[in-house]
């Protein structure tokens, strides 16, 4: 009998947030930054 | 068998994915890691609070920094065989415990006011974590997506560009609500080592190796008469690898491309500021930032997305316009001068995309000349390139704008000098590139011609 395999779509929702959500902080900061270089 | 020196449960062999393991869990476990030793180009942010309050020089409350890049390379090149050995979990810990220990030394160092400790905390042991962390998942990634290996190494040494990006905002927000006093640095590198800790320990957690003979579901190796005639089956290992005209070629690209691109990235502020300066419009401090910004943004956007380009065009001709436009942008940036500012900008952000994706294209054009088998390895031997373009490219910016300032000279007359040797260095870079050929067959690993024919495993890891 074979075991069921398992459904792994919420640790792949939870281990892009994990990485995701730092990044996207990161980005927005970033964003800010280049808003001056055309209003500096 | 299991090593004495690797914990059993740290072994590769514990770490074979099980049935239905999905390779999109692979990315995020060696993003976990990337973007944490990141954080590594936002050391400048400690610089002026540490010379402060340790009294320390520009050129001493750098050496954390340099020891660090120093010891990237190092660690990448030594370190990149019992990498391939000990597996991708293995080496995803050992990045762990040296990155986040190296800050807690740090730590205790800026507590004490002995900025040997930070030094040695931060600059030689973090500096470990940064060379094992950066080649732990490339070999891995590449046995996950053998369809698209150019897409999977853009996404993880992207990370490595995104690192800072998160590092830079929060350490200068934590040195504000901590204080920029020695009290306060030793809080701000001890939160910094404890949070990485559980940032990267996902990486730890998450990554898995496929099973022998795994493949993508619905995807088949392409025919040897279908493949472009440099992507070879056969396997070479890193000890035969760095005796190929390949490999020495390859080097000779990835510095002179990585050169290129530090060139600017080191003065980037100082440089645009000097170029508009004798302009009606003038570049000020903040414009400057906001240039450097988006500098940031080309190199990491050039990491995934001309990666993922080299999956569909190739890697030598992707690194043909690396080189090619990379070398026309600078001679656009000689002859133009201060004359547009957009035109400027494009350029820079063209090259430093280029720099990126040299830098991300380059396990998968490993990949195609010497195979899996030790892909790891060879890429951190290959990564010397970057420690000595780390030494030579703001060596020859720095060396010329000096020697042209001495001279009178005042915008971009200051780099116009560096601007055409960087040119020359590309079109070197051109040159090796046009001579990658196939590796000669005699440096291929041998097959077994008894060994058992592996069972197919596909997706989902039923055995096809």
């Amino acid at each position: 009998m074979s075991t069921p395999v398992k459904d792994r779509r919420p640790l792949i929702v939870l281990a892009w947030l994990w990485v995701g959500l730092p990044f996207a902080y990161g980005l927005y900061e970033l964003g800010l930054k280049v808003a001056k270089l055309f209003s500096g | 068998m299991t090593s004495w020196a690797v914990p059993d449960v740290l072994d590769r062999s514990r770490s074979v994915a099980p049935p239905g393991w999905s390779r999109w869990l692979v990315p995020p476990a060696a993003l976990s890691i990337h973007l944490a030793i990141g954080q590594a180009y936002a050391w400048s942010v400690f610089k002026p609070p540490l010379e402060t309050s340790l009294h320390l020089s520009g050129t001493l409350s750098a050496l954390p920094f340099q020891l660090a890049i120093v010891m990237l390379g190092l660690s990448a090149a030594f370190g990149g065989t019992l990498v391939e050995r000990n597996g991708p979990r293995w080496a995803m810990c050992v990045s762990l415990i040296c990155f986040s220990s190296g800050f807690l030394i740090a730590s205790l160092g800026a507590a004490t006011r002995q900025y040997w400790l930070v030094v040695l905390g931060y600059g030689f042991v973090g500096g470990i974590g940064l060379g094992v962390g950066y080649i732990s998942p490339v070999s891995t990634l590449i046995k996950w997506f053998p369809d698209r290996p150019g897409m999977a190494t853009g996404i993880a040494i992207m990370g490595f560009g995104g690192g800072a990006l998160i590092a830079s905002p929060w350490s200068a927000q934590m040195l504000k609500s901590f204080g920029p006093d020695s009290s306060g640095i030793a809080q701000a590198f001890l939160v910094h080592g404890l949070v990485y800790a559980v940032f990267m320990s996902l990486g730890v957690l998450l990554v898995r190796v496929p099973p022998d003979g795994w493949k993508p579901a619905g995807w088949t190796a392409p025919a040897p008469s279908t493949v472009r005639p440099l992507i070879s089956g056969a396997d070479v290992s890193a000890r035969n690898a760095i005796r190929t005209p390949q490999f020495w070629c390859l080097w000779v690209l990835l510095c002179c491309n990585v050169t290129a691109g530090i060139g600017i990235l080191e003065k980037a502020a100082p440089m645009v500021t000097d170029f508009f300066s004798g302009t009606s419009a003038p570049v000020g401090i903040s414009a400057a930032a906001g240039f450097v910004a988006v500098l940031s943004l080309a190199n990491m956007s050039g990491r995934f997305v001309w990666s993922s380009t080299s999956d569909l065009i190739g890697r030598k001709n992707v690194y043909r316009l690396y080189l090619g436009a990379g070398a026309l942008s600078y001679l656009v940036i000689a002859i133009a001068g201060n004359a547009s500012k957009p035109l400027f900008i494009l350029c820079t952000m063209l090259i430093l995309s280029f720099y990126g994706g040299g830098f991300a294209t380059i396990p998968a054009y490993l990949k195609d000349l010497f195979g899996t088998y030790q892909v790891g390895a060879i890429h951190g031997r290959l990564l010397t390139a970057w420690s000595t373009a780390g030494v030579l490219g703001p060596l020859i910016v720095n060396a010329v704008a000096d020697a042209q300032k001495s001279a009178g000279r005042t915008g971009p007359a200051l780099y116009t000098v560096s601007v055409y040797i960087m040119v020359g260095l590309l079109v070197v870079g051109f040159v090796a590139n046009e001579l990658v050929r196939p590796v000669n067959p005699r440096f291929h690993e041998p097959t077994a011609p008894d060994a058992p024919a592996r069972a197919a495993v596909t997706e989902g890891g039923a055995a096809a």
